[in-house]
């Protein structure tokens, strides 16, 4: 009988190696899988559970909050400005996830990426949180969303020497609280409503949408002109009301049927399409395409919140035998995309002597006891052109505010330089867009406005629409 | 000499019990300071608890079994330490129940140990030990007595209390097999016929081989208890196996094993929806492979040193106090922990095989095989099962889940196989030939 309970004995321990294996496997092999799988809500409910630290907006509003409750997640994530900082805080919610500043800075809300200090936080982690600090102040946010009114589209203000973003709203917003709420259904059912909108509310306009930048482009091309092909730049073109375009049986006209022509402040100062379509050719598509890419173009910006959009210059390949699209493209027509952070920055790099600073909507990042752990460093993401081009760009673009298209930007005690466009879309719908910058009492801001959709297709649409949303918004950013 | 051994046995087994004593109360500490950053206010007192429980049992011992093996319920102390110290983590309400029913674990420990001084008593009981384990298991058959808990019907209502009486049955067929087993040894092992190759035992001697399967099968089918259904199956067919030295019930057994299995998987949905599970629990995460993925999770979130206690989130897993609760030490003492629960049961496992070996009589033999196998394959079922090695059978795993009636089984078990162990000792110290040498020459 011995033999038999030894070799019973030998397929036990057969059977409790393979247990030794396999737990081997689950708990080192696989284990970085199993932890991280998307589906192990493990970090989310603790996340979840514990106590979070709030945003805070520049002037001291709290945006968002956990408060204690008494259910089984034990904290309730509240958003007390709804969606008017909707599409900055993001929502931190249990079925889908976090967004937003609440993804961005996910660990600094959580304390997980705080520092250990003393004995109690290596016990007992969860007391500690962080608290993120914007540089968006409520009252300028308050001001975008007020002038933008229920037009679809974006307003975005940044100090051009930092980077630091001011203001970033965009119509429609969403209201986060109830994505953060505990019970699913409730989220479920908010998240569908928002998501069959049409309006698309949860979509970032400023940041994650891309429009035809249209004629606010011709920033660019100036831009391209004056550091690459002084001689094009020094050009002066002949008045006309349409350009033929090469190869093809179409014309470019100017909006409205006007003729202009002229040297380049002349052309930017009264958009002139016909002029800097040519003007497209004249340079080639290399240094075009050179010239957005050192902007930003085809790059995703590095700002501080998830997934923003890249804008979008088509490769120089794209324009092969296209001079024709060359030539639409140079007035940021055509497959030319930008989002309004993107424009934005284009307006920065020219007041900040052509650097181009990296957006930032951190200011700083507090701990639970409300010292100071992490704060904001302006750091340069891009150098666009040198500085002397960059003072000629922005005496362009003053002179479009001072006696062109941009008048309606104009605010008092400041210098205040522009660009207008009208992106023609489907049908007889334009987007209307400014891009600006202002300086005035010791500060500088810079803005990109866009108003979606416009019934009036003219170079006007951008200055009358656009402009005005702008020149508040720098007139309360500048506090003149 | 017999009493130098009896003296270094106890006091192996008294060192050992303040180990285990002391690994608990410092986990009760640190599941405490994790959850509240504070100790606990009733560390002293519950320390004194656990000793006294443990000291209970080693007095018992140390009185009834003198000579019993040192090593077994340190370790089953060890076991029901860790698990009350998750049970109390996870639901502190289930806690005094489980303290409760460690209570009653270790009197009936100690009223076996006074109860049967002699392994080989039971023997002559062991009819009254089949009639007894057959009506413990269909016990949750009746009507009125019987309750469906999570699909399965193991339980039965005692008043406010529930009970699961195949725990207990478990016990009393594996007396009956040692038994009748030692009765019938002979027959079982001639052959009388041939077909082929292969020699064959009469028929009729056949019959409790398809009779213990058939008693599976209706456990199976009845109560969906497909965990105990395996289990008393391997046992039977294992007991077989070691009585008869016949390799043909091994065979037979397996055949047997696979058509019911067979047979189960393309009748029975919920059978088949396991093997699915086993196959692909993340085919349906968030469904019927629910509780199996979030085990995996916990597993894998768990690593190499786990979470560390009450820092984990094991409460996501559905049943994690009684059939998934080496889920939670998996995820928040990681592989240590778990390594070092595996290395616990193998050692008793070890330990158990050595006393079976070294017992005197055929019958404790088999009986001491018996119950360490059903521990054993206990253990292998439900661990095999929470991590993915095997179909997940719902099973508890001794000393460690939350449980009454798997405490006060597995106590008896224990109390029995120490019992059996302290017999050979005190015979050694008589002149006899090697018992096992003897045995050896006979079993071929």
């Amino acid at each position: 009988m011995n033999r038999q309970i030894r070799r019973v004995g030998v397929v036990l321990m057969a059977l409790f190696a393979g247990l030794f294996l396999q737990l081997n496997y689950l708990q080192v092999i696989r284990a970085d899988d199993l932890a991280n799988d998307p589906r192990n809500t493990r970090v989310a409910v603790r996340d979840f559970s514990r106590p979070r630290g709030q945003i805070v907006a520049a002037d001291g509003t709290v945006v968002a909050k956990s408060v204690p409750v008494d259910d089984a997640f034990e904290m309730q994530r509240q958003y007390p400005e709804g969606e008017l900082f909707g599409h900055i805080t993001g929502f931190f919610s249990f079925t889908y996830g976090a967004t937003g500043i609440e993804r961005t800075y996910g660990d600094e809300l959580a304390g997980r990426d705080l520092g250990i200090r003393n004995l109690k936080d290596v016990l007992v982690e969860r007391t500690v949180t962080g608290d993120v600090v914007l540089n968006v102040d409520k009252g300028l946010q308050q001001l975008a969303r007020d002038r933008l009114g229920n037009k679809k589209g974006a307003v975005v203000a940044l100090d051009p020497s930092t980077g630091a973003i001011l203001a970033l709203w965009s119509f429609p917003s969403f209201d986060p609280s109830p994505l953060a709420a505990h019970d699913q259904k409730v989220v479920r059912a908010a998240y569908e409503q928002l998501t069959s909108e049409p309006s698309k509310p949860l979509l970032a306009r400023t940041y994650r949408e891309t429009y035809a930048p249209g004629s606010t482009f011709k920033v660019i091309t100036s831009a391209a002109a004056l550091e690459r092909d002084p001689e094009v730049a020094a050009r002066v073109y002949p008045p006309t009301k349409e350009l033929q375009l090469p190869r093809t049986k179409s014309k470019l006209p100017n909006f409205g049927g006007a003729t202009c022509g002229g040297a380049l402040p002349d052309l930017l100062r009264v958009s002139c399409n016909t002029g800097f379509g040519q003007m497209g050719i004249d340079l080639g598509a290399d240094a075009l395409f050179s010239e957005a890419v050192d902007f930003g173009f085809n790059a995703r910006p590095p700002i501080d919140l998830p997934a923003a959009a890249a804008s979008r210059f088509p490769e120089p390949d794209e324009f092969k035998q296209d001079e024709a699209g060359l030539a639409k493209s140079a007035i940021g027509q055509e497959n030319v995309r930008a989002t309004p952070l993107q424009m934005a920055l284009v307006a920065a790099a020219v007041a900040n002597g052509g650097t181009v600073m990296r957006p930032h909507l951190m200011r700083e990042v507090r701990d639970s006891e409300g010292v100071v752990v992490r704060s904001f460093q302006p750091e340069t993401w891009k150098q666009a052109v040198p500085p002397d081009v960059a003072g000629q760009l922005r005496d362009l673009m003053i002179n479009v505010v001072t006696s062109g298209t941009g008048r309606a930007a104009q605010v008092p005690n400041a210098v205040v330089g522009g660009k207008t466009g009208t992106a023609q879309t489907v049908g007889d719908n334009a987007h209307a867009w400014f891009i600006g910058f202002g300086e005035g009492n010791g500060k500088k801001v810079a803005v990109a406005v866009i108003v979606e959709s416009q019934p009036e297709v003219s170079e006007a649409t951008g200055g009358r629409i656009a402009a005005p949303i702008a020149q508040a918004v720098m007139r309360a950013a500048l506090g003149l | 000499m017999a009493v130098a051994a009896r003296a270094s046995r106890r006091t192996t087994e008294l060192g050992l019990i303040v180990l285990a004593a002391l690994v608990t109360a410092g986990g009760y500490a640190l599941a405490s300071l994790g959850k509240t950053a504070s100790l606990p206010a009733n560390l002293v007192p519950f320390l004194l608890v656990i000793l006294g429980l443990l000291a209970a049992g080693h007095v018992a011992t140390r009185r009834l079994a003198p000579n019993a093996d040192g090593v077994l319920l340190p370790m089953a102390g060890l076991l029901n330490g860790i698990g009350y110290v998750f049970i109390a983590r996870l639901d502190p309400d289930l806690a005094a129940l489980q303290a409760m029913w460690t209570a009653v674990g270790v009197g009936a420990f100690v009223a076996t140990l006074a109860v049967v001084r002699r392994a080989r008593d039971l023997e002559q009981y062991r009819y009254t030990f089949a009639l007894l384990g057959v009506l413990l298991l269909l016990l949750p058959l009746v009507p009125v007595l019987g309750r469906n808990i999570n699909g399965s019907r193991i339980w039965i209502r005692f008043g406010p209390a529930t009970f699961q009486p195949g725990e207990l049955a478990k016990l009393s067929l594996a007396i009956f097999f040692a038994g009748y087993l030692v009765e019938k040894r002979e027959l079982l092992q001639t052959f009388t016929r041939r077909i082929g190759p292969i020699n064959l035992p009469d028929p009729k001697f056949l019959g409790p081989v398809l009779a213990a399967w058939g008693f599976s099968l209706v456990v199976m089918i009845f109560e969906r208890d497909l965990g105990s259904s395996l289990l008393f199956f391997a046992l039977f067919v294992t007991m077989l196996w070691v009585a008869t030295a016949r390799g043909i019930y091994l065979v037979l057994g397996l055949v047997l094993f696979s058509a019911g299995a067979f047979v189960a998987m393309s009748a029975f949905s919920h059978v088949r929806t396991r093997v699915d599970i086993w196959f692909d629990p993340f085919a349906d995460a968030g469904g019927r492979g629910f509780q199996l993925v979030q085990a995996l999770f916990a597993f894998g979130s768990g690593g190499v040193a786990g979470t560390g206690l009450s820092l984990g989130s094991p409460t996501k897993i559905p049943a994690v106090e009684t059939d998934f609760i080496f889920a939670a030490i998996g995820e928040e003492l990681g592989l240590l922990g778990t390594t070092a629960i595996v290395t616990a049961f193998l050692l008793m496992v070890g330990v158990g095989l050595r006393i079976a070996v070294q017992a005197r009589s055929d019958f404790d033999k088999l009986l001491a095989t018996g119950l360490t196998v059903s521990l054993a394959v206990q253990t292998f079922i439900i661990l095999g099962g929470v991590t993915r090695l095997v179909p997940l059978t719902g099973i508890t795993l001794p000393f460690v889940s939350y449980g009454g009636s798997s405490l006060l089984a597995n106590y008896i078990l224990l109390a029995l196989l120490l019992r059996i162990s302290g017999e050979p000792l005190e015979r050694r110290a008589a002149p006899r030939a090697d018992n096992d040498q003897l045995d050896e020459t006979v079993g071929r």
